[in-house]
């Protein structure tokens, strides 16, 4: 029955009705999607609104308010978060201690993946393929089973039935940043590899082959042949990498927990938790931690979804 | 504040980048040494190295002696069996949690997954679809801090009298009824808390599955319509089989997510008003109340719940690629 007022449709067009129905889902297809996008949007829009306003005005109306009654709009409370000497100010040296774990915390692992992926891609060795499905698996581990023991080898070594394998690092202050380069060095590593192995693969085998008959060697390949290839894939994960470090809160919590090495989530994070005195900058705080990554997603939004579907989707 | 006060973080980060050049360096020359010799295993052992000590040490020691740790008392001094374990799931605080994150594990990926399929339904082909895409895609690019700041400007409450400033008291209000302190009100805050990691997540499901969408043949949905079908049931019997491995990748990678999350509790209540979950209770035994067995223990249970959802995920990754083949 519906096969045939479908075809008789197909062949003599819709009927009013059939054409209604049809412009009417379609509006409320529109309604739904314009809501979600809107809903999606909304909040951070009132985050950017608040940490405009003076701390009174925050403190007393609702960010809508200020489209009816515009006020003043000042960037005293990014100054004063920036640089003020007073409680919940001076997050500049947070900012920095961010910038300063994401570098080293984006390009070590990256750069040891890369190398790891090429060997296990493109060297013939006994004992590859288990070492590969081994380096797999790793990506099961959540970081939470490492936490506790990684910590205690920086701080009293790691010792195997009497032998010191790795003496004790007794890092202080700003040195403690090295903890976390490691540590997010370490966690960033599986992910990458099983990426980037991913990508080296797909390399077609005969480029390899011609390199090799004209002499060069495994290390000349890498450099010369494989990286300039890979180099989208790389910016991709090296996206992902950024987005992650740059975003952490537990990693830099963890192993920098000094007042003066904590990078800035991490700050931020205790002190949404707390909600004490000063949550009025809070905004203007957050949306300093936000604004890096939107701009780096934003701009390379491109590989960061490339690298999504090849991790996700193709695996 | 002055410029001064920074310069040793800057020190510190130079001497970093500088001993890491060094030692990429003395990599690629070892490489090179071996490769002239024509040894591929030396050669391996090099390219190698540097990621399988780290992961080794850092990731393979670390898991295992959590797993021993599990077994011992607060200092890791005495055997205590199972005793962690039965903690785990007797003691009503940690039962709590463990049904706090059972409900985030089945709420988070289902609701995440459904609405992000559902969005990339309605915006595939649609004029403007890359700016629908990247609105709710943004999040995605936000931390998991910052979308809680987000949100908890949006449950903020301000006593029954005052003006409202956070907007969902704010609507609740314009609609006649009295704010609530959303946060503290048992197990609906759960809820709450929920939506910041949905709201962050349907981005991710969004993306993955409209890519999806576009591969699934046009003809197929053509003739299924010259058939009769209607929208709903060319959307349940082709769209969803068509793309059903993107949709099981995209509840997985959600699920694991969600089992993981630390940072969301911790910036929303701490735990408190019984919103904790398995990651963060685990963080406060290991590192604020010092009872290392059980935030061990915690941590093992945690490795438990996304070892078969992975094998699975593998199993289909598996049966995606003999299909493409």
């Amino acid at each position: 029955m519906s096969t045939r007022t479908a075809d008789q449709a197909a062949r003599i067009g819709e009927t009013r009705g059939e054409r209604l129905r049809r412009v009417l889902s379609s509006r409320a297809a529109s309604v739904v999607a314009i809501v979600i996008a809107a809903l999606w949007t909304i909040p951070t829009l009132g985050l950017f609104v608040s940490s405009l306003r003076p701390d009174e005005d925050i403190r007393t109306t609702g960010w809508w308010n200020f489209f009816a009654d515009p006020g003043s709009v000042s960037l005293y409370n990014y100054n004063y978060v920036l640089y003020s000497d007073s409680q919940g100010g001076g997050l500049i040296i947070n900012l920095i201690n961010t910038v300063v774990i994401t570098i080293p915390g984006v390009v070590v692992p990256v750069a040891f993946a890369a190398m790891a992926a090429y060997a296990l891609s493109w060297i013939k060795f006994r004992g590859r393929n288990l070492l590969y499905v081994g380096i797999f698996a790793l990506q099961v581990v959540p970081l939470q089973m490492a936490l506790i023991p990684l910590l205690s080898i920086f701080s009293s070594g790691l010792h195997i039935g009497g032998m010191t394998i790795i003496p004790a690092w007794d890092l202080e202050g700003v040195n403690t940043l090295i903890q976390v380069w490691i540590a997010h060095s370490i966690f960033g590593l599986p992910l990458a590899i099983f990426l980037l192995h991913n990508f080296m693969r797909e390399l077609p085998g005969d480029v390899m082959e011609a390199a090799r008959i004209d002499g060069a060697s495994h290390s000349q390949i890498f450099r010369k042949v494989v990286l300039p290839l890979v180099t989208p894939a790389i910016a991709s994960i090296a996206i992902f990498q950024f987005l992650w470090v740059w975003n952490d809160f537990l990693v830099g919590r963890t192993f920098a927990p000094g007042e003066a090495t904590r990078p800035l989530t991490a700050v931020l994070g205790d002190m949404a938790g707390t909600w004490g005195f000063g949550w009025t900058r809070l905004p203007a705080a957050a949306f300093i931690a936000i604004v890096v990554p939107l701009v780096v997603f934003l701009l390379l939004q491109r590989y960061f979804v490339r690298g999504l579907l090849a991790g996700s989707v193709k695996g | 504040m002055n410029i001064s006060a920074y310069l040793d973080r800057f020190g510190l980060l130079a001497v970093g980048l500088v001993a890491f050049a060094a030692v990429l360096l003395a990599l690629y020359g070892l490489a090179e040494l071996a490769s002239r010799r024509d040894r591929n295993r030396a050669v391996a052992f090099v390219f190698l190295a540097p990621a399988v000590l780290f992961l080794l040490i850092g990731l393979v020691y670390p898991a295992v002696r959590t797993v021993v740790m599990s077994f011992y008392d607060a200092k890791s001094e005495n055997f205590v069996g199972l005793d962690n374990y039965v903690w785990a799931v007797t003691d009503p605080d940690a039962l709590q949690i463990l049904v706090n994150t059972a409900m985030w594990i089945v709420i988070v990926p289902l609701l995440s997954t459904a609405l992000g399929l559902v969005y990339a339904v309605l915006i595939d082909g649609r004029a403007g679809e890359k700016v629908y895409k990247a609105l709710v895609f943004l999040p995605m690019g936000i931390s998991f801090v910052g979308a809680s700041i987000i949100w908890k400007f949006v449950y903020q409450y301000n006593g029954a009298g005052g003006e409202q400033i956070g907007l969902l008291n704010q609507v609740v209000v314009w609609l006649g009824g009295s704010p609530v302190n959303w946060l503290n009100e048992s197990p609906w805050n759960n809820l709450l808390l929920m939506v910041v990691l949905v709201w962050i997540e349907v981005g991710f499901a969004t993306v993955v599955l409209s890519a999806a969408l576009k591969g699934v043949p046009t003809e197929i949905v053509e003739a299924a319509r010259i058939d009769g079908a209607s929208p709903s049931e060319i959307f349940w019997n082709v769209t969803v089989p068509s793309i059903r491995s993107a949709i099981i990748v995209v509840a997985v990678t959600v699920f694991i997510a969600t089992l993981k999350l630390f940072d969301i509790v911790r910036a929303m209540t701490q735990g408190h008003h019984g919103t904790d979950v398995l990651a963060h209770n685990m963080v406060e035994q290991a590192f604020r109340l010092f009872e290392r067995g059980r935030g061990a223990t915690l941590a093992v249970l945690l490795f438990l719940l996304v070892v078969p959802v992975v094998i699975y995920q593998v199993r289909n990754m598996r049966r995606q690629e003999m299909e493409t083949r």
